[in-house]
């Protein structure tokens, strides 16, 4: 397809002898949730690393918007509209969730050597910080310091950081984890709201809320992309059944339930 | 904040007065704290916003003083507004250079590589005659602070010293204050706080630490300037990894990151130092016990006593 934004082509990574990812070649698209699946260990961390480039690639190259960035560093890669979140939440603990999320967005300030200057006179920033926390359902636990949000919450922070960037491609490593039944309900309706204007990458476990919103849907196995399809031919695929989801189909029961 | 504001008004109030109530001796030994007291400030922005754990700081404080010993005429005075301006510059081209090569590290090795730097620094001007070697420099007369023919003050009088290290004093810790609430700011304390994520935000995070870096380089150079001002002598000393050391000492002392604690630290340390030297001539391990006690029982610092305090009165959970 021609609307692809972000694309690898024989993307690897070896660690050692282990191939954490390997020749993986996925394409990401404005307005389509694209979904990772996989065992644990399966590279699918591994290659938002890459993306992000907080890991260097040992072979291969991305491309985004047509351009080659295999070589950018993660602050470049992130200026340029590719904002990620974090499996294991990486917020700022010293700060409220209105100041992380107002710093998020300062990365977008041209100005910030006005050292002259109170930083909460940039409103456009500030607007911007406020609305990420709104999108979350945090907007009432703006001023509360960090490390006082439950659990979950810091989770929709952690979403609210990358969204404040207001990023083309949202890579997302299981955001859902940790949250409660409703949070994460509400997590997935956000991400349903995203992905029209969006290219999401998504690394969930929770096979419901995948196959509630993903368009596509990869799934690797030990570094490398078994199979790629929209969710009805993941689902179908007894490739997948037999590799991931066991014989008995633990995707089966999900689409019981 | 309030309380804070009325605080920093009475302490203000009370240092502009100083030198109509106490001798010519403590106007000069309160006008050397106000001098380490920018300089521990300048640390401030390193260690307590940037999260950048500097042992090498005395070099930068260091350059700025023999900046002054080394443009001043041998047979005339040096002109003040120059030889500052070109002290700071000095010191802050020192601490760029530096900086591109040091603020690549991190945690424990930015430690040591600082350290190894400022001891660089110690050796060209301990062990080569460019700077006087061990010696030193002397410096026969006071710069003048003329400005065209006009002199506006004399800095052979203790008192106008004085002045113009608390002016200095409070010009930089407003500056400080300002920077920390800047974007700019802001984002070093963000690296301080989470550097990794800072990154993947977006932020240049190796420039704003370099930034950072030569700032606080210069600042510090300003501080070392004043020092030599005020004695009329630079030595190797200045530039010692003990000196490095002392400033962190006053810092944590104080408090980081709160830049009240800068200035309270520096004041805290030299009444400390003053103390114990009265009483022992082993007043080093008095000092040591005393900010071992400190750390443990008030690791926030001296300026964290009053919230303490009133934290304590309230009765609300602490942190």
């Amino acid at each position: 397809m021609s609307d692809a934004i972000l694309t690898t082509h024989g993307l690897s990574r070896s660690f050692g002898g282990l191939m954490a990812a390997s020749s993986v070649s996925i394409e990401l698209h404005r307005g389509k949730l694209h979904a990772l699946l996989g065992p644990n260990g399966a590279g699918k961390s591994t290659l938002i690393n890459l993306l992000s480039g907080e890991l260097r690639a040992s072979a291969g190259e991305i491309r985004y918007k047509g351009d080659d960035i295999t070589g950018l560093s993660p602050d470049r890669r992130s200026r340029i509209g590719i904002g990620r979140s974090y499996q294991k939440t990486n917020i700022f603990p010293a700060f409220t969730a209105f100041e992380n999320c107002r710093l998020a967005a300062q990365s977008r300030e041209p100005r910030t050597l006005r050292v002259f200057e109170d930083a909460l006179r940039f409103e456009g920033v500030c607007t911007a910080a406020r609305r990420a926390l709104e999108a979350v359902g945090l907007d009432n636990r703006s001023d509360s310091i960090a490390p006082a949000l439950s659990h979950g919450e810091q989770r929709q922070l952690e979403i609210a950081l990358a969204l404040a960037t207001a990023p083309d491609v949202l890579l997302l490593d299981e955001p859902l984890a940790g949250m409660g039944a409703e949070e994460a309900m509400r997590m997935v309706e956000l991400l349903r709201g995203l992905a029209p204007r969006h290219a999401i990458l998504l690394v969930e476990h929770d096979m419901d809320a995948v196959f509630a919103v993903a368009n596509v849907i990869t799934v690797m196995v030990n570094g490398q992309v078994l199979e790629s399809g929209e969710p009805a031919q993941i689902r179908a695929s007894p490739m997948v059944r037999a590799a991931y989801l066991g014989e008995d189909g633990a995707l089966a029961g999900y689409e019981q339930s | 904040m309030r309380r804070r504001t009325v605080a920093l008004g009475v302490a203000l109030g009370l240092l502009a007065l100083f030198p109509l109530a106490g001798s010519d001796f403590y106007t000069e030994l309160v006008s050397k704290v106000m001098i380490l007291a920018i300089f521990a400030l300048s640390l401030d922005l390193l260690v307590g916003y940037t999260g950048l754990v500097s042992f090498g700081h005395a070099a930068f404080y260091g350059i700025g003083a023999y900046a002054l010993g080394l443009l001043a005429p041998k047979y005339d005075p040096a002109n003040l507004w120059l030889t500052l301006a070109a002290a700071v510059a000095c010191a802050g081209l020192a601490a760029l250079i530096v900086g591109v090569f040091v603020v690549r590290a991190r945690g424990i090795y930015f430690i040591m590589v600082t350290l190894a730097f400022a001891q660089m620094f110690y050796f060209v001007f301990h062990d080569t005659k460019f700077g006087g070697g061990s010696d030193g420099i002397s410096m026969n007369f006071k710069p003048v602070a003329a400005i065209g023919s006009f002199i506006p003050f004399n800095l052979s009088d203790a008192n106008h010293v004085y002045y113009f290290v608390f002016a200095a004093l409070v010009t930089v810790f407003l500056f400080l204050r300002t920077l920390s609430r800047s974007s700019f700011g802001r984002a070093l304390q963000g690296i301080r706080s989470n550097e990794e994520r800072m990154r993947s935000l977006g932020f240049p995070v190796y420039r704003y630490k370099l930034a950072s870096f030569t700032l606080a380089g210069a600042l510090a150079g300003l501080a070392g300037y004043l020092s030599a001002m005020q004695f009329g002598f630079v030595n190797p000393e200045l530039l010692s990894w003990h000196q490095s050391g002392n400033v962190l000492l006053m810092l944590i002392l104080g408090g980081l990151g709160s830049l009240y604690g800068a200035v309270v630290g520096a004041f805290a340390f030299v009444a400390l130092e003053e103390l114990f030297s009265s009483v022992t001539t082993h007043w080093q391990l008095l000092l040591g016990a005393t900010i071992i006690l400190l750390v443990i029982f008030l690791p926030g610092g001296l300026a964290s006593v009053a919230s303490r305090f009133r934290r304590l009165l309230i009765g609300a959970p602490s942190e």
